[in-house]
């Protein structure tokens, strides 16, 4: 199941970090409406690419020191973590082509 | 399968919204396509007090989504998707949104404009880690730091005096030595103790590696630079028209979508524009609004022309 569900600062390092699978992490906020535009569009990605990406929301006012520890200061952010790392980066409400062209070079198959 | 209307709208600003309320009242069942920006810029506000019929103004998205309802309540179909694709080549027009399609008698864009970016080293690469073009989605992130606003019109008024809940101190970096905004936002923004502004300035770069440490700036009219810290940088020098989905289809005068004033026809028979697409003037929510509703006659008298013309 691609979609993890929330992720916390408590529960980063194991559910992200330490994932062999790929994480695609939402930081997004109950007040920001963009983000509720992008959810949905993550959602989908997570359905499509399987067993290849893992997908979860991070919700930025319960959850001050992941989002501080990787400089987020614009949400929606969606950050890419592979082995441990952000590798990839995509800022503010895109569709999801172009959501998929920043993310796909770094999946697996 | 391949869905056939009578209208369709691209956009969902105060243009869109009202083009569907009227082209649903015409029993036309108007399908509106959202987009990305759903809403469009009335969102990305806090409190509108300049549309008419609110004595204690309203906020943005409460406005926007009385329009949607509105419109939804006369028969409109709103659909939250983006589109990728439209053929105005011939009559009906298809529009796509990935792999769903649509053909239409007649197209009302009114797909409105966006912040403009300054295009300068470090603005791509700092997005979203300090540097943003709206206040009311990223100033959160900013309590008690400094911010620098770059602009001279009503958005960076807005932005800036916005800003000054969140930040200690923000300063107005704009090119010129008075703003062209409107009087009374501008007197608020010069009336508040946390804003600054530099003039005859303008940002040259933006500093910093993983978040913004700072902005560098030159003096135009004495061509003197120098570097100011900060935390922060919105760009807020005015808007763009989102007419890429259009070019080469439809006449277009630096981005925006030509009409025929007063009308809202465009270069293509039953295609029709209205808002801050079309608008290089007035670019206000009622302007869209009324506009919205030009175009929305315009294609119901276009489709009884067509309707009575063997």
């Amino acid at each position: 199941m691609a979609n993890i569900g929330s992720v916390n600062d408590t529960d980063f390092r194991s559910s992200v970090l330490e994932s062999d699978t790929p994480v695609l992490v939402d930081f997004w906020a109950e007040w920001c409406v963009p983000c509720h535009m992008v959810s949905p569009v993550v959602e989908e990605i997570a359905q499509e690419m399987g067993e290849t990406l893992k997908v979860a929301k991070l919700n930025i006012d319960d959850n001050p020191d992941a989002t501080r520890t990787y400089g987020v200061m614009s949400i929606p952010s969606l950050i890419l973590f592979k082995g441990g790392k952000e590798v990839a980066r995509v800022v503010g409400a895109k569709p999801k082509d172009a959501i998929l062209r920043d993310v796909q070079p770094h999946l697996a198959g | 399968m391949t869905e056939m209307r009578s209208v369709i709208v691209i956009g969902s600003g105060p243009a869109g919204f009202t083009a569907a309320l009227y082209a649903a009242r015409a029993n036309l069942a108007p399908l509106v396509l959202k987009g990305l920006e759903a809403g469009g810029q009335l969102m990305l506000t806090t409190d509108v007090e300049n549309y008419p019929g609110f004595a204690d103004g309203i906020l943005g998205p409460e406005l926007m989504e009385q329009m949607e309802k509105q419109s939804e309540r006369f028969g409109a179909q709103i659909l939250p998707v983006h589109v990728t694709r439209v053929d105005l080549s011939s009559r009906p027009f298809g529009v796509w949104a990935g792999d769903q399609e649509w053909r239409t008698e007649t197209l009302i864009i009114s797909t409105g404009a966006s912040a403009k970016w300054l295009g300068i080293p470090g603005e791509e690469k700092l997005r979203g880690r300090g540097v943003s073009a709206c206040a009311t989605c990223d100033g959160f992130f900013f309590r008690d730091r400094e911010l620098v606003v770059v602009g001279g019109g009503d958005t960076a008024m807005e932005e800036a005096t916005f800003l000054t809940k969140f930040a200690s101190k923000v300063t107005i970096v704009h090119r010129r030595d008075e703003f062209r905004a409107s009087p009374i936002m501008v007197d608020r923004a010069l009336a508040n103790p946390k804003i600054e502004v530099i003039w005859d300035t303008v940002v040259e770069e933006i500093l910093g590696d993983d978040a913004v440490a700072g902005v560098r700036l030159r003096n135009i009219k004495k061509d003197e630079g120098h570097e100011l810290r900060t935390d922060g940088v919105f760009i807020a020098i005015g808007h763009t028209p989102n007419t890429a989905l259009f070019e080469g289809q439809l006449q277009l005068q630096d981005g925006y979508a030509v009409v025929q004033e007063p009308r809202t026809f465009t270069s293509v028979e039953g295609v029709f524009a209205a808002g801050d697409v079309t608008d290089t003037i007035y670019r206000q929510a009622v302007t869209a609004a009324g506009q919205g509703c030009k175009a929305a006659i315009d294609a119901e008298r276009f489709l009884e022309h067509q309707a009575h013309t063997p």
